[in-house]
């Protein structure tokens, strides 16, 4: 019998994310993959997750799991274990998916490897490739729990491939316990994206602290609507509350794979080159000719951001012009 | 308002981390350590939410004798007191043993509320916090960035993918704070002399009652099995800037076609 995968089905915007697609698909490639779908979710969702892989689908659309966090969806993956002992769950590494994982591997004295960007199956245990200390090292561990190994898979870790196939449907009725209660969304904030999303831009433009304060981001903002890209930032610039979060490229942020990159002022901690590495064409700006960033630079200039962005644009100009 | 900050001492920033090839952990003994920048974001937290509210802030680290150094950052920083949970067993403990430990020393005493740092600047697994909250039953508020204590009631904002959720819950309550939450406090001189006669108190797994069948190294259930570098990058053209350096770049884009 084929070993059985369990993906949390993960949606954002309501839309049913890539992470839980791009999981699903190497799910079903090394076993039987399976979803949970918990809380509203678009009528489409379940269609979609079968059409990347999985047979089967556990749902309940009761917006208890939307309006009190994750304590409820705990309460529920984890009777659904006990019950059908999957040999590996998958999360993907957002927030919700670290919360689950968290608890989850409490709940059933489990253990749980993060960031993992492939695994394979070994007899009763898993083995995870993970990337480490911002992908100068990849490491590989092993996870041999009593029960359902835990997984927290980075984004983009796996190709998502479109399958014809139907799911079944099971119900899944939430728990009744109030102290899944314990946690309540009063409000959920939408904070508006400026510009294209950093998500399949062909081209991004990146600042760091070189750029040293807020309003220096639009001439990169400049810089990235010639030439049709989006905006993205070091994880030091979005603590510094220049640009939203929503824009942080990083072992933390979002992982990016641009056709051209453009690295403006980005010393190139691990961290950050963990987010960006696999941009097919990289350059970087930078002052100092010691930064890391230039040892993963197609091209790299040795100079002052101020000088050679805004020369940058001119010739731009000059040759759309032209 | 009883506080406690879980603050994980790390190698300084100013060191490339190793990790060595025999025992397959991070290189920790005999380099310069500090106190994780993230858990004294948490730390910071704490101290401003006890100034408001009245209360202490106690301070809780797992780690080798070099995170002493560490510890005393934090007591200068102004926490009251601190544990240091200090056994040379607990080496290779993964992250469930971990919270195993810290959620044990954390019920030595009673709490409120619990901060940690959403995830530590060296290993980034982020989910210890969680399974702490989970282990103590209390509510897991994770990845604030404010919090507001009313009363009984905690209130925070949630990073979210697209913005933020305002979360609330009745203490006793663990919140993981983002580190740009704030911007930690350096200790005056007043508070490094004060921290000398402050309080640490160590403590063995042993002492937390707990077994090498649930922490360190034998009782974890993940184990590292290799370390290896993937293959490197090589680097491509650097030039200096010398007043084209912004042509070079469109030259450049132009060979590749996408100008």
């Amino acid at each position: 019998m084929a070993v059985l995968i369990w993906v949390y089905a993960e949606v954002i915007e309501e839309k049913v994310t890539p992470t839980t697609l791009e999981m699903l698909s190497k799910a079903a490639e090394v076993g039987t993959a399976e979803a949970i779908l918990l809380g509203p979710a678009p009528g489409d969702a379940v269609q979609t997750l079968a059409n990347h892989g999985a047979s089967k689908v556990y749902r309940s659309d009761d917006p208890v799991f939307r309006d009190y966090l994750t304590l409820p969806a705990v309460e529920t993956i984890a009777g659904l274990i006990q019950k059908y002992r999957p040999a590996v769950m998958l999360f993907a590494s957002s927030y919700a998916g670290r919360d689950l994982a968290a608890a989850l591997s409490v709940v059933l004295d489990s253990g749980a490897i993060t960031d993992v960007g492939d695994f394979a199956l070994k007899g009763s245990s898993v083995e995870a490739t993970i990337p480490a200390l911002g992908g100068s090292y990849l490491n590989v561990s092993t996870l041999d729990s009593p029960g359902t190994n835990i997984l927290l898979v980075r984004q983009k870790s796996f190709e998502a491939i479109p399958r014809n196939q139907t799911a079944i449907v099971e119900e899944v009725v939430p728990p009744s316990d109030p102290a899944i209660h314990k946690v309540r969304v009063a409000e959920r904030v939408t904070v508006q994206q400026e510009g294209p999303q950093l998500e399949g831009a062909n081209v991004i433009v990146a600042g760091g602290r070189g750029l040293k304060a807020a309003e220096h981001f639009d001439v990169l903002r400049q810089l990235a609507e010639m030439l049709g890209g989006a905006i993205g930032a070091t994880r030091a610039v979005v603590d510094a509350g220049w640009v939203p979060y929503s824009l942080q490229i990083g072992q933390t942020g979002k992982t990016v794979k641009p056709k051209l990159y453009i690295a403006c002022g980005i010393s190139g901690a691990v961290q950050h080159l963990a987010g960006m590495k696999g941009s097919k064409m990289i350059i970087a700006i930078n002052k100092d000719p010691e930064a890391p960033i230039f040892q993963v630079s197609d091209l790299g200039v040795v100079g002052d951001i101020f000088k050679v962005v805004p020369q940058l644009i001119e010739e731009l100009k000059k040759r759309k012009g032209g | 308002m009883n506080v406690i900050i879980c603050a994980k001492v790390i190698p300084a920033s100013s060191v490339i981390i190793e990790i060595d090839p025999a025992t397959k952990c991070m290189v920790r003994k005999g380099i310069p350590h500090e106190l994780d920048p993230a858990a004294a974001s948490a730390l910071e937290e704490g101290l401003r939410l006890t100034e408001k509210h009245g209360g202490e802030v106690k301070v809780v680290t797992m780690g080798i004798n070099d995170a002493t150094i560490g510890i005393r950052n934090a007591l200068a920083m102004g926490a009251t007191s601190a544990i240091h949970i200090l056994d040379d067993t607990l080496a290779g403990s993964d992250t469930l043993g971990t919270a195993k430990v810290l959620a044990a020393a954390i019920k030595k005493g009673p709490f409120d509320l619990v901060i940690c740092a959403a995830e530590s600047s060296d290993s980034y697994s982020g989910i210890v916090p969680g399974q702490i909250a989970q282990l103590l039953g209390i509510a897991p508020l994770t990845f604030a960035k404010d919090i507001a204590v009313e009363g009984n009631k905690i209130t925070i904002k949630r990073q979210s993918e697209s913005g933020y959720d305002v979360v609330e819950a009745e203490l006793p309550a663990l919140v993981t704070v983002t580190s740009g939450i704030n911007e930690p406090r350096y200790p005056q001189l007043k508070g490094i002399m004060a921290a000398k006669k402050k309080e640490i108190k160590k403590y063995t797994a042993g002492d937390l009652g707990l077994g090498p069948d649930q922490v360190g190294g034998a009782g974890a259930r993940e184990k590292v099995l290799s370390v290896g570098r993937p293959p490197a990058r090589s680097a491509g053209k650097i030039i200096t800037d010398e007043g084209d350096g912004g042509k070079q770049i469109a030259e450049f884009l132009a060979e590749l076609k996408v100008i």
